[in-house]
């Protein structure tokens, strides 16, 4: 058991995989001698050479399509896309073509491979480098969509997302890349499509993703010590597939359902989840489901303005304290 | 003096009879092919959208011919040319356009999806231009696992203008990459001639040098040109030369799809250009070449069979299973996305 920092986990968990199976490849901008513009993949190109380890052009098309044609074809590739709002340059292949090839081949082409991207705010970036997209590619059939919290998830959940046959978002957070967290030694393979519940409790259920996640169980602790409320907090850790069966274990549990989002409020991934609550356990529920997400705005750079605009802990308790004590 | 001709030609002949009567065959069955794909629109049998390529054989043919098995092949949705010229049955291809159980994908991805892996048709992109950076990502495997096919990839001459096709040329350049990019240039790109639109007068020669590129343009509609063309250029990814744009310079002889008459085509171009019909000039090419005509009679007869075969083989056919709706959404065969 060892601390280990997100980036560090990034690192090893790429690692991991590109020493167990030799077609797994890595391409992107600034990522082989540079190490990265988070230096996430520091010492990848030392170790593993120029063949695997791959800088690129700025050209996100190219990168993702190669990606795809590589990994139609044998190989399974992993690509960086910088900033997950660059996603939007070349989101033909995010929603046209990796998702696609399978069904429209009937099944004759299958595409492995993980796109990361560095998401989510907390940096002061601004409107361009900030946002938390993973609403964006969660819509589509296909995909699959998976943003860790902790460095040992940050390890398993690439593992699980490199050894997967389908294209998998990998949703790294920005502002977590120097958090720490305990890694036992040896290969780490978790799964996807499994929530985690981080810590128990009666009384709510508190969902989050990625940064919320800390900023979450910040807030259990608050409200248990403070207002005598005992929060569920349950990291959903991967939205495509859903574990929806640990979200609606946990409803029937504790009855109440709050879910942070970092998102922009439109179509956050915590309407979707709210959908299927009040549609499969309405019965077990005991107030309204209430979300705790980002206005919908774009980001502001200023400190004081990004903070204003994103969830944190005293917010979380604000909003559960008030809809629980009705 | 026509004999002598004739006899220096077939000395210095580097195609071969044999070859050049596959050319002529590939060419003779897509054209069939097609029209009947045409016919069969008229008739109600043929759904949804279709692009036919009449008119462009020679490149198909071209190309088909000298790629070798295990090379793979990226078109667009203007793709049964390429599809037919790869090997692919006739039956498979027709019976896509017609969504019946037949088909290359049993109906489910339709005329502007046609795939088949076994013969290293890589799937056919309808998004203009996606498809040349997938194919660079297929040489890059080639590349990094020492495979020795090359990819090719054919596109119009309107996908020049878009994002994609730069990123492509740059990347497979500067990763010495075993692609060939393969510009159909017939002149328009949906109803709007190109050079109203592009900057340059060779869309894609034009724009070669820049990606430190041969400027290579060529007579698209004269098989052994394209034949000849694509040989060069596959040997040379093959051997570890790097990638290769070729422009083809072509016509279509009909619209852009089933909904589009042409009407925008300016009097006597059709007509300018059905001189200059690959098939015309094919089969004088055989007849210059001193072979007989009873072969090129031959394979015309046989490919109006294997029509005629095809055709009622599909119309047999029963339509898409309706149980293909939710498979093959996740490489687990399924659909699901929760538990
Ligand atoms: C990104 C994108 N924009 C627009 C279209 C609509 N569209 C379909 S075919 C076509 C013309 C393409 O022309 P060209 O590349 O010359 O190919 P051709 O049809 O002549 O083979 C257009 C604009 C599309 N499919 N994809």
């Amino acid at each position: 058991m060892a601390e280990l920092s997100y980036r560090d986990a990034v690192i090893r968990g790429i690692s991991q995989e590109m020493e167990r199976d030799k077609n797994v490849v890595f391409l992107g901008e600034d990522v082989a001698k540079a190490g990265g513009v988070f230096k996430a993949t520091v010492g990848l190109y030392e170790k593993f050479g120029p063949l695997r380890v791959r800088d690129t052009p700025i050209s996100e098309q190219a990168i993702l399509g190669a990606a795809m044609g590589a990994a139609m074809t044998g190989l399974r590739p992993i690509a960086e896309i910088m900033f997950s709002d660059f996603i939007a340059v070349c989101f033909d292949y995010i929603a046209n073509e990796m998702p696609k090839i399978s069904y429209m081949t009937n099944g004759q082409i299958r595409c492995p491979l993980v796109i990361r991207t560095g998401n989510g705010a907390g940096v002061r970036f601004g409107a361009q480098h900030s946002q938390s997209v993973e609403n964006w590619t969660m819509m589509i059939p296909g995909l699959k969509v998976v943003a860790p919290s902790s460095p040992v998830d940050v390890i398993g959940l690439m593992a699980a997302a490199i050894r997967d046959d389908n294209p998998v978002m990998f949703h790294e957070h920005k502002a977590l890349y120097a958090t720490k967290g305990e890694v036992p030694d040896g290969e780490i393979i978790d799964t996807l499509g499994t929530a985690k519940i981080l810590r128990a409790g009666s009384d709510c259920t508190i969902l989050a993703l990625a940064l919320m996640v800390p900023r979450a169980l910040e807030a259990a602790e608050i409200l248990a010590r403070e207002h005598g409320i005992n929060a569920e907090v349950v990291d959903v850790r991967s939205l495509v597939p859903l574990d929806t069966q640990t979200i609606l274990g946990s409803v029937a549990k504790t009855g109440r359902l709050f879910t942070v989002e970092e998102n922009p409020r439109l179509l956050g991934w915590g309407a979707e989840i709210a959908s299927i609550v009040a549609d499969e356990a309405f019965w077990d529920l005991d107030g309204p489901i209430v979300r705790i997400t980002t206005p919908h705005i774009p980001l502001p750079a200023a400190d004081h303005l990004e903070d204003l605009a994103l969830p944190n802990a005293a917010r979380i308790v604000d909003k559960i304290k008030r809809v629980m004590n009705g | 003096m026509a004999k002598t001709a004739k006899t220096t030609a077939l000395a210095n002949d580097d195609i071969g009879p044999e070859t050049r009567l596959e050319l002529y065959r590939l060419q003779v069955e897509i054209r069939d092919c097609e029209k009947r794909a045409h016919d069969l629109f008229l008739q109600n049998m043929i759904k949804g959208t279709s692009h036919l390529s009449l008119g462009q054989e020679a490149i198909a043919a071209g190309f088909g011919v000298a790629m070798k098995k295990g090379d793979k092949s990226f078109c667009t949705y203007r793709g049964h040319a390429h599809t037919l010229a790869r090997g692919v049955p006739m039956e498979a291809m027709l019976g896509e356009l017609m969504l019946r159980d037949i088909g290359l994908m049993r109906g489910k991805g339709g005329s502007m999806h046609l795939t088949s892996v076994e013969h290293g048709v890589m799937g056919s992109y309808a998004i203009i231009g996606a498809h040349l950076p997938i194919a660079c990502g297929s040489a890059w495997r080639a590349q990094y696992l020492g495979d020795k096919d090359v990819s090719v990839c054919f596109f119009g001459d309107g996908t020049t203008n878009i994002g994609a096709f730069h990123e492509a040329l740059n990347f497979a350049v500067i990763w010495k990459l075993p692609v060939v990019f393969v510009c159909e240039n017939n002149l328009y790109m949906e109803y709007t001639p190109i050079h109203e639109v592009t900057a340059v007068h060779n869309p894609a020669g034009d724009r070669a040098g820049a990606y430190g590129l041969e400027k290579i343009v060529v007579d698209g509609n004269d098989a052994d040109v394209v034949y000849r063309t694509a040989t060069a250029a596959i040997e040379k990814a093959r051997n570890g030369d790097g990638p290769s744009l070729i422009e083809c310079l072509t016509y279509r002889h009909s619209g852009h799809s089933r909904a589009d008459p042409g009407k925008y085509r300016p009097a006597g171009e059709l007509e300018k250009w059905m001189e200059h019909d690959p098939l015309k000039i094919y089969k004088q090419r055989l007849s210059d070449f001193g072979i007989a005509e009873r072969d090129a009679l031959a394979i015309e007869t046989e490919s109006k069979r294997k029509v005629e075969v095809a055709t009622e083989l599909c119309k047999a056919s029963p339509s898409a299973p309706e149980e293909l709706l939710t498979t093959d959404v996740y490489a687990d065969g399924g659909w699901a996305w929760r538990n």
